[in-house]
């Protein structure tokens, strides 16, 4: 039976990974490479690096510690983070990434998803969204988080997926950060547009916020990063706790 | 002990030259015929589409070195697409001829699928079961879980098939020639963990 996935994220700034509330404040908290590992033994399913670096100096810091995480653990890797065109998705899968997922770079060139989709196959390419609500409807948010694009978020999300987006990574900025639980009316609204994995993002703080998430079926990983990192949630616990509860885990 | 990794211009072959680094197999990626031919051991990857692979294949001039090695019984696996490309035939696409190395074909999941409500492409960990004994599963339990990415799969190949994934049908995942020494695995190994490390180790001492 094909399991429910559990995904830390790091988001890594010059060679640092940090986490801030609702995209802003950031807090320096720990060595990428040691945490993926950290990561790695404790059962992650599956690792999401964004690259939040400004400057080139950062970004081949960057390059160096995903071919360091790349060498050395097993699991899936996501990247994303200023991921423009064709070039930027061949640079990081060249450094060992499975996956790149595209938000910004996406909204910009929405010609970008197909062109990288055909070259790399649909398995390869996640588009990332950042929804928040606007007047009782949801909107894509471009520049993580800081721009409204007016674009409704369901038929973008239909877009990308027709386009070739092989999974979505669904992140409400309404919920980011405040870890109240994941947004699950959004959720709901976005699984039922399109047929493609569903990976929800924003919002969890404890075990129970994944056991919700998972009662909804057509949500089929949960994203999370500070909670992780400072330790609220231990992976083998939540991971053990949503198994008891009948949610299929690997364990 | 060397491995030759084929590197006939599909996919990403850090992660799979990475990780027979790291259980200490000596492990070249290369393109050419002559490096294949002194290798001990073949891995066939791939991932896109069947189509596109086997022209590439071709292109390479490596199809007939792929299928002459395996002739002379040297120990091939192939991995995700490189598994499909195994098989006599897909029909991604059109219809496209494989290696035909083992009896079988390979065809979209998606219209097979019983529960239709299951999405596709299979992506994630699935647990996969053991249906008959090999040498591949020497390190390598019943039921551990393994991490797939494909929207099409290998059928009518009971005969050579060793191991299945539970997807509302039986997917298979682990097959092996009736002559012996070519196997192949839908997911990856070298994206399943501790698990799939285990199984890659198994077919380096083969």
């Amino acid at each position: 039976m094909i399991t429910k996935r559990i995904i830390p994220c790091l988001d890594v700034r010059d060679g640092r990974v940090v986490k801030g509330l609702n995209f802003q404040g950031l807090q320096d908290v720990d060595d990428p490479v040691a945490l993926a590992r950290f990561y790695n033994e404790a059962g992650a399913d599956e690792l999401v690096f964004y690259d939040i670096t400004a400057s080139a100096e950062g970004r081949s810091l960057f390059v160096d510690i995903l071919q360091r995480v790349a060498a050395e653990i097993f699991i899936p890797l996501t990247v994303g983070g200023g991921i423009r065109n064709l070039d930027d998705f061949d640079r990081v899968l060249k450094c060992g990434a499975d996956k790149v997922s595209v938000n910004s770079g996406a909204l910009a060139d929405p010609g970008l998803i197909a062109a990288a989709a055909q070259r790399y196959g649909n398995q390869c390419v996640v588009l990332s969204m950042d929804v928040k609500r606007v007047q009782g409807r949801l909107h894509i948010f471009a520049r993580g988080g800081r721009e409204d694009t007016g674009r409704d978020a369901l038929e973008w999300a239909e877009f990308a997926v027709k386009s070739g987006a092989g999974e979505l990574v669904v992140n409400s900025i309404d919920t980011d950060g405040v870890k109240h639980g994941f947004d699950l009316p959004m959720l709901d609204a976005v699984a039922a547009r399109v047929k493609v994995p569903i990976i929800a993002s924003g919002g969890a703080g404890c075990v129970e916020d994944f056991m919700e998430l998972f009662q909804h079926p057509g949500i089929d990983a949960g994203l999370a990063a500070s909670i992780f990192h400072h330790k609220q949630v231990l992976l083998p616990d939540l991971k053990r706790q949503l198994q008891s509860a009948g949610v299929p885990m690997r364990i | 002990m060397t491995v030759a990794i084929i590197d006939y211009g599909v996919g990403n072959l850090f992660s799979l030259a990475s990780s027979l680094r790291y259980l200490g197999v000596e492990a070249k990626v290369t393109a050419k015929a002559a490096e294949l031919r002194a290798a001990e051991r073949l891995i066939l990857p791939g991932v896109g589409a069947f189509g596109d692979a086997a022209a590439k294949l071709r292109q390479s001039g490596l199809f007939t070195v792929v299928q002459e090695q395996a002739a002379a019984g040297k120990p091939l696996l192939g991995i995700c697409l490189g598994m499909q490309l195994l098989f006599e035939r897909s029909f991604e696409y059109g219809e496209h001829q494989g290696l035909g190395l083992i009896a079988g074909i390979v065809q979209d999941l998606q219209p097979d699928l019983l529960d239709k409500s299951l999405k596709t492409p299979h992506i994630g960990w699935n647990s996969l079961h053991i249906l008959r004994p090999d040498p591949l599963f020497k390190y390598f339990q019943d039921g551990e879980y393994v991490y797939y990415v494909h929207s099409y799969y290998a059928k009518d190949c009971a005969a050579s098939t060793l191991a299945v994934s539970d997807y509302s049908l039986p997917v298979t995942g682990v097959v092996r020639s009736s002559e012996g020494a070519v196997w192949g695995v839908q997911f990856h190994p070298e994206k399943s963990g501790a698990a799939g490390l285990r199984l890659l180790r198994a077919f380096a001492e083969i």
